[in-house]
């Protein structure tokens, strides 16, 4: 199930909290939107969802389009909004069996499909409680249930795992990857390892425009196109090493490291590496090499640059 | 429809386990009880087998009652967030106003039907007038309607319970009484618009067993004005900024 979102706009009085936002999504991707509080992707899910209408553009799900079909739209969405509100006062069960019966899941499969989602979603300890007495984890379990009850097409994640522990956060991510082999999948977050460790594809929202859009490793290339290495060598001076490594056709500039005596940090010229010209300098002058590394750039540091 | 019902199911089990329903049951039954058989000018005073009194009483009673049970609807979904995960399922707003309608309308026809005692007691006393009774219950359920329908409206338009049971006893307030007060003090056609707005005098001729057409039309017409109000207060996040 494709989504096409198209010129997407929502003013709120004179401020635009989405600002004509253009993005796809094929089937079986998982998509993350990142960004920092208030960018829009809050909103941006609320219009695709049809919970809001946009002030203009189109979301069009498999050709059918938010203005016309939000009906059949609604059904084919999962969807757990941010702070994941429940009835708090419904057993987990009766919840579910409600929401399934106003997605329209016929009333002999409801028994089948609660079954399902509570194994699904790890929920069979608790599962005649009421949502109230549930604690955070569980009770964003649930939400992840609800949102799946009638097998949608389409997941639409806000903060997924907010509040969550360590190990239930790894648990939600693992069940996100599971989940994202068949169905399309649109999570948003502003975690960065978190979206890095579950989706195919990152979008960064910032001010309500897209800023970003690509893979982790796109990314992380588009910020920086130069190769980086931290390497090691004994057997002579620091600066007759530095002159030497700085003599390499390839290389651009050599730092040494603050703190780590013997270390430096080598800077490639564009799209070139200096990793075999480094060793065969060390072996032309039998130096030691004790240690070579890229460095990889962070996307932390994409994301401060793209959102700052 | 179905989905109405659905939306009705839930709330009427959320009002029985809440024990908002038996709070409500309870006191309606021991108020409009205690001014109906005990206390001033009941039943025993005026010489007929009638249930008069019990229906004065009740269109006082449910005045109250009712901005107290339709103030939770909305309120607390826009308050909690829970609205949202309504609306983006396969429903429309039309449905949830409607079922929360429903859901409350049938609550206070089950306090209604737990009156049936007093309609037998008087039986047993004399020759009843059926007209009169069956006329003064659907009098009740079609006021109910029109309160409910304005708490719904109240309850639409805040995030706040207590505001959306003072906003609906406000507006409640002027088709109890308040037209009928204006409609005295006006002539012609505003003192005639007045008194025809007011919820008393229909509910009066309906009470005496007097089917009228009109003062259906009226009370069914004040009950779609409310649900229509309701739902395009619901869809107000669509045109909103």
């Amino acid at each position: 199930m494709s989504i096409v979102v198209d010129g997407l706009t929502k003013k709120y009085g004179e401020q635009k909290a989405v600002n004509n936002i253009s993005f796809k999504v094929e089937t079986g991707e998982v998509v993350g939107f990142l960004g920092p509080n208030g960018a829009g992707k809050s909103t941006t899910m609320k219009m695709i969802t049809c919970y809001m209408a946009p002030s203009s553009g189109d979301v069009q799900l498999e050709g059918m389009s938010i203005h016309t079909h939000p009906d059949e739209i609604k059904k084919r969405i999962g969807y757990l909004p941010e702070n994941n509100p429940l009835y708090l006062d419904m057993p987990i069960i009766d919840y579910l069996r409600f929401s399934a019966e106003v997605q329209g899941v016929p009333g002999r499969l409801i028994p089948e499909r609660i079954a399902e989602m509570i194994e699904t979603c790890g929920l069979e300890v608790e599962k005649h409680k009421q949502i109230g007495e549930l604690s955070k984890g569980y009770r964003q379990r649930v939400g992840l249930a609800q949102a799946m009850i009638h097998n949608p097409d389409v997941l639409i994640l806000d903060e997924p795992t907010t509040g969550l522990d360590p190990n239930q956060i790894i648990e939600i991510r693992k069940l996100i990857k599971k989940l994202g082999k068949e169905k399309t999948v649109i999570l948003s977050s502003h975690i960065l390892s978190e979206v890095e460790a579950t989706c195919d594809r990152i979008l960064i929202i910032n001010r309500g425009r897209i800023a970003a859009d690509g893979t982790s490793a796109t990314l992380r290339q588009q910020a920086q196109g130069q190769e980086l290495l931290t390497v090691q060598i004994e057997g002579a001076e620091p600066n007759e090493i530095r002159k030497a490594l700085l003599g390499l056709a390839s290389v651009e500039k050599v730092d040494e490291m603050e703190g780590k005596p013997g270390f430096c940090t080598v800077q490639s010229k564009p799209e070139q590496s200096s990793r075999k010209a480094v060793f065969d300098l060390c072996v032309g002058r039998k130096w030691y090499l004790l240690e070579m590394t890229g460095i990889e750039t962070r996307l932390e540091d994409v994301f401060r640059e793209l959102t700052n | 429809m179905d989905k109405i019902w659905i939306i009705s199911k839930r709330e009427l089990a959320a009002f029985f386990d809440s024990l908002i329903a038996y709070v409500m049951i309870i006191l309606f039954l021991g108020m409009s009880g205690f001014f109906t058989w005990l206390f001033g000018n009941n039943i025993f005073l005026i010489n007929q087998a009638s249930l008069q009194v019990f229906f004065g009483i009740g269109f006082w009673t449910l005045f109250f009652f009712i901005p107290a049970i339709t103030m939770r609807m909305l309120a607390e979904e826009t308050r909690s967030g829970t609205i949202e995960l309504l609306s983006t399922k396969a429903i429309t707003d039309w449905q949830i106003v409607g079922g929360k309608f429903l859901a409350c309308l049938l609550l206070v026809m089950i306090a209604l039907f737990c009156t049936l005692p007093y309609y037998i007691t008087v039986s047993q006393l004399g020759s009843v007038d059926h007209g009169g009774i069956i006329g003064g219950y659907l009098g009740l359920i079609l006021l109910s309607a029109g309160y409910i329908s304005i708490g719904l409206f109240a309850s639409s338009i805040t995030n706040n319970q207590i505001v959306a049971f003072l906003m609906a006893l406000f507006i409640g307030i002027f088709f109890q009484i308040l037209f009928d007060v204006m409609g005295a003090s006006f002539r012609g056609g505003l003192g005639n618009a007045l008194n025809y707005l007011s919820m008393r005098a229909h509910f009066e001729s309906l009470s005496r067993g007097v089917i009228d057409s009109r003062d259906i039309v009226y009370f069914l017409s004040i009950t779609l004005v409310g649900l229509l109000f309701s739902q395009s207060m619901l869809s107000r996040r669509n045109w909103q900024g």
